[in-house]
């Protein structure tokens, strides 16, 4: 089981992962489960109806607008990095976030490096399944080396302009 | 010049700061050079064919004398003497030790100058008029916008991470002197018939293997909102262009798979969903950011300056260099002065320590502490009192600097080349000067008139031979550098792309072929018609038929 790093009130801790990530071939077990996009459409009110938590792997390619309905039923979203040089996951969690409002966790799984927490922390991403060995220490330094931010993000931190009128 | 608040000067702290530990940790070893290739590339650090070298990000091409003295020092004690200019109003340092990064990279931030964005795939250094401010001819002052691009875009959390580099241009003037209609975002600022300011937004334009001139998807954006739209058109972007192909990957190839009005639609759809109070800055940070830049203390003065009229009498020399380095300022009694750096034997675009304090001495005596950074890869002291160009003249003469050639035949843009630069196919510096050397008589040049050549090493096109009135590509013909002309090319106003010649010439033939284009040129031109306008009239056949019949018989 991949470690499982939470980010809460801006600190990062080792985390339980309760979650079996389950790939298409594979019967679904009992308990809670991520399960693939495609999988979820066809069979999620079946996995719902059980008394488990339910979490969707998007792929970099899928359109997160696509769970938009069934978001407040989900418990987890883990958005998927193929490469950390793929950036489309960060567009998927500030919409799920910011347009959709998705209050559950998104997690990053994949090519995930500390190199880029800043960015995933400020996407919206909670939850980390770091590729590079990273542990929750890495993890809060790397959120939060930046003094101040020159734009909004998904998370709270007001923008350069706000912090400069306030 | 934008002044830095105590805030921008702590973000660029603590971007040293992270960039001093991930150099430490390249250092000792704990990382890969494959895990720290992209570190590296974020901070503007690229390795080359001999040494890493560091781009330094000058953003919308301005710097005040303390940055440019800066500039100097770090030339004198960390590189050979000297930097480079790109062709994206930055400067370039090609002989730097990475363990001296991060020592230089503080010495940039202790006059607000940094390197953040001039590699990556991110977005660039944004590029704007190097007029601004001074030009009559600008609706508004592209800086301000330019600046509030800058930050929006600076480590983006979204945006860090696209297919491929993304620039942004921007212009206010009906002139245009940033090549807007070649980059992937082009604004053109306006104000429409009831005067309301706004962009004209230009996407997916580009050179590169696959050049385009960008269609205009937005007449005309309200500039309140232009910081929403921009993030529409990055959105798309980011979700959907092409990321399995690194050739495809530019917003170009994205814009023209959909077709430009397609690609528009999708923006809008975007647009419409985002929270415009939230994404779109308020007016108390335009307003702000417009505060920032220093205002500059004009003196009243009379539209003519005796004094200069009586010296460009007495000498020929200023009087060429009034002729084609000096333009008009908005302010009367004041000018706009390009510095060349393309005196006939020289690198294109480079400038030794010793000429930056030159220029950094003459900007704070006589251009009210400014100096621009122009794409054609010339240094501008933008606000020069007529009264003064005789001095100035005299000084940037004593240093090499008076070359009168701006826009002329050896007014040449280049890139680094195989000289440097590891994709490159073929040396382009050389080319350059041997072409230049044909043009060094400035009766000649002058006679000849506007024309803009333009060589790239490769077909990356950062020489941006696309859109030269003549353009020149090194290629590599079986381990041999070869020569592709093409005519027609432009990357101002009227942009477009240039095309092709003929089959590819040896290095050796190609500054003549040059003089052969021109005497064709002169053949058949039309009054004080520029080479472009001749071209544009009558075809490609005359030229191809003078510089090919011409080789045949050598």
């Amino acid at each position: 089981m991949p470690t499982l790093i939470r980010l809460e009130n801006g600190q990062a801790r080792w985390a339980e992962n309760s979650f079996v990530s389950v790939v298409d071939e594979d019967a679904v077990p009992a308990g809670d489960v991520i399960v693939s996009l495609k999988r979820f459409l066809a069979e999620g009110e079946a996995l719902l109806t059980n008394s488990r938590r339910v979490g969707v792997r998007i792929e970099a390619d899928e359109a997160v607008e696509d769970l938009a309905y069934d978001l407040p039923r989900l418990a987890v979203v883990a958005v998927a990095f193929p490469k950390y040089r793929d950036g489309r996951a960060y567009s998927s969690a500030r919409l799920l976030r910011q347009r959709l409002g998705f209050k559950g966790e998104i997690r990053a799984v994949g090519d995930v490096l500390q190199e880029q927490a800043g960015f995933m922390v400020r996407c919206g991403f909670d939850a980390f399944e770091p590729a590079d060995g990273a542990t929750p220490e890495v993890w809060s330094k790397a959120a939060s080396r930046f003094r101040h931010v020159y734009q909004r993000g998904a998370d709270a931190r007001p923008p350069a302009y706000e912090e400069r009128g306030a | 010049m934008y002044r830095y608040d105590a805030l921008d000067r702590e973000f660029l702290t603590d971007r040293s700061n992270e960039f001093r530990h991930q150099v430490a940790r390249r250092l000792s070893g704990e990382l890969t050079e494959d895990q720290f290739k992209p570190l590296r590339l974020m901070n503007g650090l690229y390795l080359q064919l001999h040494a890493y070298m560091l781009r330094v990000a000058v953003p919308y091409g301005s710097l005040n004398a303390r940055q440019v003295r800066r500039l100097a020092w770090i030339a004198r004690t960390y590189d050979k003497g000297y930097g480079h200019m790109t062709t994206r109003q930055n400067i370039q340092f090609h002989w730097i030790k990475l363990r001296d990064v991060p020592d230089i990279l503080d010495a940039l931030a202790e006059v607000d100058l940094h390197a953040m964005q001039t590699s990556g795939n991110c977005i660039r250094n944004v590029t704007a008029d190097p007029y601004a401010g001074a030009t009559a001819e600008e609706v508004d002052d592209p800086r301000v916008w330019s600046e509030a691009i800058r930050q929006w875009s600076t480590l983006h959390p979204e945006f860090s991470y696209l297919p491929r580099k993304f620039k942004f241009a921007v212009t206010a003037a009906k002139t245009d002197r940033a090549a807007v209609k070649v980059h992937d975002v082009g604004l053109i600022l306006h104000r429409a018939p009831d005067g309301a300011l706004g962009f004209e937004v230009i996407v997916g334009g580009g050179q590169g293997r696959t050049p385009y001139v960008g269609p205009t998807i937005k007449q005309h954006l309200p500039a309140s909102r232009l910081m929403s739209y921009l993030e529409a058109v990055l959105r798309v972007y980011n979700r959907h262009g092409r990321r399995d192909n690194i050739y495809k990957a530019r917003i170009k190839i994205l814009v023209a798979a959909l077709g430009a009005e397609e690609f528009a639609r999708q923006v809008e759809a975007e647009w419409a969903q985002i929270d415009s109070p939230s994404a779109d800055l308020p007016d108390t940070e335009l307003a702000r950011i417009r505060a920032a830049f220093t205002p500059m203390a004009f003196e009243t003065l009379p539209a003519r300056s005796e004094t200069f009229e009586l010296a460009k009498g007495v000498s020929s020399s200023l009087a060429r260099f009034a002729r084609n380095n000096v333009k008009p300022h908005k302010q009367p009694g004041y000018a706009i002065v390009e510095v060349s750096l393309k005196a006939i034997g020289q690198t294109p675009g480079d400038a030794t320590a010793d000429q930056m304090d030159l220029i950094a001495d003459l900007a704070e005596r006589y251009s009210l502490d400014d100096v621009r950074v122009t794409h054609a890869q010339n240094l501008v002291l933008p606000h020069v009192k007529l009264d003064d160009l005789p001095a100035v003249h005299a000084a940037l003469a004593q240093a090499g600097l008076a070359t009168a050639n701006i826009d002329l035949a050896s007014d040449i843009i280049a890139c680094p080349g195989l000289d440097y630069c590891a994709l490159a196919n073929a040396r382009a510096i050389p080319i350059a000067q041997d072409i230049a050397a044909k043009f060094a008589d400035p009766d000649h040049a002058e006679r000849v008139g506007e024309l803009k050549i333009k060589i790239s090493g490769c077909i990356n096109a950062c020489g941006h031979h696309h859109v030269g009135h003549i353009g020149i590509l090194g290629v590599d013909k079986k381990g041999e550098e070869f020569y592709q002309l093409s005519l027609g090319g432009s990357g101002a106003e009227d942009a477009s792309l240039g095309k092709i010649l003929g089959p590819a010439l040896p290095a050796d033939k190609v500054a003549d072929a040059i003089d052969t284009l021109v005497e064709a040129y002169l053949k058949v031109r039309d009054g004080d018609e520029r080479f472009l306008d001749t071209y544009r009239r009558v075809g490609l056949e005359p030229f191809k038929e003078a510089v090919y019949a011409h080789a045949d018989q050598a």
